[in-house]
C-alpha cells in the first residue's frame, strides 16, 4: 500500500518536474513582459503594458513585424505549392527510383540551418542576389520544403490516384484535374503544410540573420535588442512571436479537427 | 465490323506476362463479362481498353478508330472503378455532371442532365447529397451515372459489385442488366465471380494466365466448355483423363478409369484427352433414364443437404466424383449406388 502511494507520488512529481522544465522558460518570458520595472527579474511588480506600448511605438520593430509576416506567408505559400507539386508528380508518375527521389527530397531536413544558411550565402553571392527579405524567403522555402513535401506526400494514396484517373477518363485535362479534383481533396494536408511552414519561418533566426541586411525580421530584431541588454521589452517582443505562433497552430488544429469529423 | 476489335494484345511487366496475344471482338449492345481468377489478366485487359495501360504490342480499335495510343480523356470509353473513385468533396450532382463540365456543357443543362441520369439509376432527388452520406450501393449507382452521362461507346466496369454485400450485389446484378438493356450501351464487365458472370453476361470471355480460354454465351461456355480450365472455373466439373482408342464419325471412344466412354468430338487415336462430367449430370439409381450409359457402382463418401439439392461425394474405381442429386434422393454414407450419364452430356477436352 505504502509502496503504491510512494510510486504514485514519484510518478506525479516526475510529471510535474518535466512540465516545469518544458514550460517554465516560456512562462517566465511571458510573465516578465508585463513587468513594471526596468529589469525582467524577480520580484514581479505589475502587471503593466508599458513595455508593449514602448515596443509597438518602435518603428523598426513594427516594420520587422510586417516583414516577418510577409516572409512567413509568402515563403509558406511557395513551400506548399512546391511540396504539393513534388508529391503530386512523385505519386502520379513515379520515376524509376521513387524511393531515392523521396529520400533526396526529405533528407535536407537533417542538415543544420547554419550549414544551409552559409551555403545559400555563397550561392546568392555567386548568383548576384543581394542580402534581402527575398533571400530570407528563399532560404525559408529551402528549409521547410522537406517537411511540407513529407506531410503532403503521406496523404496521397491509391484512392487519390484512382480519383485522378476517373477525372481524366471523364475528359478533364491535367490542369483541371489538379485544380478541381486533387487540390480540393488535399486541402487538409495542404493547410497543415502551410501553417507549419509559416510558423517555422515566423520564428526562424539563423537564416534570417545571415541573409538579411536592411530589412530584417522580428527574430533578428530581438537578437539585436538582446545584445543591447536584457529588458522587459525583449520579453514583450518574444511574447508576441510566441503568441502568434500559438494562434496559427491552434487555429490550424481546430480547422483540421473540424474537418476530420466528416468522414472521407 | 465489330464495335471493339482487339488484336494481338500483349502486355508484359518485365519478365511477367500479364496478357499474351489476346484477340477479341465485341459487338454493339453486348454485355460482355471478362471472367477469370486474380492474375488472369482481366483487369489489365480492361485497363488497356480504357486507355490507362499501354499494351506492349497489339492494337485496340473502337468504332472503327485505332485508339491504341489515345489518352482515356479522348477515348469513347468511360470506366466505373472498383472503389468507385467518386470525388469526395463534391455533391452527387456535381460528380455526375463532371464529365459534361469538361465537355463545356452549360451549367443549367448539365445539372438537368445529371438529375435525369440520377433518376435513370434510381437516385432521383439525391443530387444535393454529399458522397460520404451515401451507402455502398448508392455510391455504386453514382459511379455508374457519372460514367454513363458522357455517352461512351463502351462502358467499362472493373469489378463494380465486389465491395457490396451478397444481397445488394444480386440486386445490382439484375439492375445492371435491366439498365444495360434500357440504354442499349455496350458494357464490358470484369469479375472473378462465375455466378455473377452468368447472371449478367450476353458473352462470357474466360481468361487464364493472360490468355483467352473460352468465349461464348454463358450457356455454351457452361455446357460445352472448350478447355479444362474453363470447365472447372465456370461451375464445378469432374474431370477424368483417358486415352483415345477409336475415332470415327465425329465421335471418340476414350479409355478412362471409369471405363470406355464414347464422346462427341474429334481426336486422334492414342491422344491423351480429358472428359468433363458436370456433377448434376450424373444420375444415381438401379437404372438411369433411357439412353444413359452406366458408369458402374460407386461407394458414397458423404452427403450434404443444400436445400434445392444434395451434394454428394462418391468413389468409383479410385476416382473421386462430385454429384448434385435432387433432394428426394438421399443415399447414405457407405451405400453402393449405380451411376449413369447421358453420353451427350460428356464434353471432350484437349490439353
Amino acid at each position: 500500500m505504502t509502496g503504491r502511494i510512494v510510486a504514485f507520488i514519484l510518478e506525479r512529481s516526475y510529471l510535474v518536474l518535466a512540465m516545469v522544465f518544458i514550460y517554465l522558460p516560456v512562462v517566465v518570458l511571458v510573465l516578465f513582459s508585463f513587468q513594471d520595472g526596468v529589469l525582467p527579474v524577480p520580484p514581479f511588480d505589475g502587471p503593466s503594458l508599458r513595455w508593449y506600448d514602448k515596443l509597438l511605438g518602435n518603428e523598426r520593430v513594427l516594420s520587422a513585424l510586417s516583414n516577418s509576416v510577409l516572409v512567413a506567408v509568402v515563403s509558406a505559400f511557395v513551400t506548399t505549392v512546391l511540396g504539393y507539386l513534388a508529391a503530386y508528380g512523385l505519386s502520379r508518375s513515379p520515376p524509376r527510383f521513387p524511393g531515392a527521389a523521396r529520400f533526396l527530397l526529405i533528407a535536407p531536413i537533417t542538415v543544420s540551418y547554419l550549414i544551409i544558411g552559409m551555403g545559400l550565402l555563397t550561392t546568392f553571392n555567386v548568383l548576384g542576389i543581394a542580402k534581402s527579405l527575398l533571400a530570407v524567403g528563399i532560404g525559408h522555402v529551402v528549409i521547410n520544403l522537406p517537411l511540407a513535401f513529407a506531410i503532403i506526400y503521406s496523404q496521397m494514396n491509391e484512392s487519390h490516384r484512382n480519383i485522378d484517373a476517373a477525372a481524366h477518363d471523364l475528359g478533364a485535362g491535367d490542369l483541371r484535374t489538379m485544380l478541381q479534383i486533387s487540390v480540393p481533396m488535399m486541402r487538409v494536408p495542404l493547410l497543415a503544410a502551410f501553417c507549419l511552414s509559416a510558423t517555422l519561418s515566423w520564428d526562424e533566426f539563423i537564416i534570417a540573420f545571415l541573409l538579411s541586411r536592411f530589412d530584417v525580421t522580428l527574430p533578428v530584431i530581438i537578437f539585436e535588442m538582446l545584445r543591447a541588454g536584457l529588458t522587459p521589452e525583449v520579453n514583450a517582443a518574444g511574447t508576441i512571436v510566441f503568441a502568434i505562433s500559438l494562434i496559427v497552430i491552434l487555429s490550424a488544429a481546430v480547422a483540421l479537427l473540424a474537418r476530420r469529423k466528416e468522414p472521407a | 465490323m465489330s464495335l471493339v476489335e482487339l488484336s494481338g494484345l500483349t502486355k508484359t511487366y518485365g519478365a511477367v506476362v500479364a496478357l499474351e496475344h489476346v484477340t477479341l471482338s465485341i459487338e454493339q449492345g453486348q454485355f460482355v463479362v471478362l471472367l477469370g481468377p486474380s492474375g488472369s489478366g482481366k483487369t489489365t485487359l480492361l485497363s488497356i481498353l480504357g486507355g490507362f495501360t499501354k499494351p506492349t504490342s497489339g492494337r485496340v480499335m473502337i468504332a472503327g478508330r485505332d485508339v491504341t495510343t489515345m489518352l482515356p480523356a479522348h477515348r469513347p470509353t468511360a470506366t466505373v472503378f472498383q472503389d468507385y473513385a467518386l470525388f469526395p468533396h463534391m455533391t452527387v450532382r456535381s460528380n455526375v455532371a463532371f464529365g459534361l463540365a469538361t465537355r463545356g456543357v452549360a451549367r443549367a443543362e448539365r445539372q438537368q442532365r445529371a438529375d435525369d441520369m440520377l433518376a435513370t439509376v434510381g437516385l432521383a432527388g439525391l443530387g444535393d447529397r454529399r458522397i460520404h452520406h451515401l451507402s455502398g450501393g448508392q455510391r455504386q449507382r453514382v459511379a455508374l451515372a457519372r460514367a454513363m452521362i458522357v455517352e461512351p461507346a463502351v462502358l467499362l466496369l472493373d469489378e463494380p459489385l465486389g465491395a457490396l454485400d451478397l444481397k445488394i450485389r444480386q440486386q445490382m446484378q439484375e439492375e445492371l442488366v435491366e439498365l444495360q438493356r434500357r440504354v442499349a450501351m455496350t458494357f464490358v464487365h470484369v469479375t472473378h465471380d462465375q455466378e455473377e458472370a452468368m447472371n449478367v453476361a450476353d458473352v462470357i470471355v474466360v481468361l487464364n494466365k493472360g490468355r483467352i480460354e473460352d468465349q461464348g454465351s454463358p450457356e455454351r461456355v457452361y455446357s460445352r466448355p472448350s478447355s479444362v480450365f474453363s470447365a472447372t472455373f465456370m461451375g464445378d466439373s469432374n474431370i477424368v483423363t483417358g486415352k483415345v482408342v477409336v475415332c470415327d464419325e465425329g465421335h471418340s471412344r476414350v479409355e478412362t478409369p471409369l471405363g470406355s466412354l464414347r464422346v462427341k468430338g474429334e481426336s486422334t487415336v492414342g491422344e491423351q484427352v480429358h472428359i468433363c462430367l458436370r456433377p448434376e449430370h450424373i444420375q444415381v439409381g438401379a437404372t438411369g433414364d433411357s439412353g444413359t450409359t452406366c458408369l458402374g457402382e460407386a461407394v458414397v463418401e458423404d452427403v450434404v443437404f443444400q436445400g434445392t439439392r444434395r451434394r454428394c461425394h462418391v468413389h468409383l474405381a479410385d476416382v473421386a466424383l462430385r454429384l448434385l442429386l435432387p433432394p428426394h434422393q438421399n443415399p447414405a454414407k457407405g451405400d453402393t449406388v449405380a451411376l449413369h450419364v447421358h453420353a451427350t452430356d460428356l464434353v471432350l477436352l484437349h490439353d
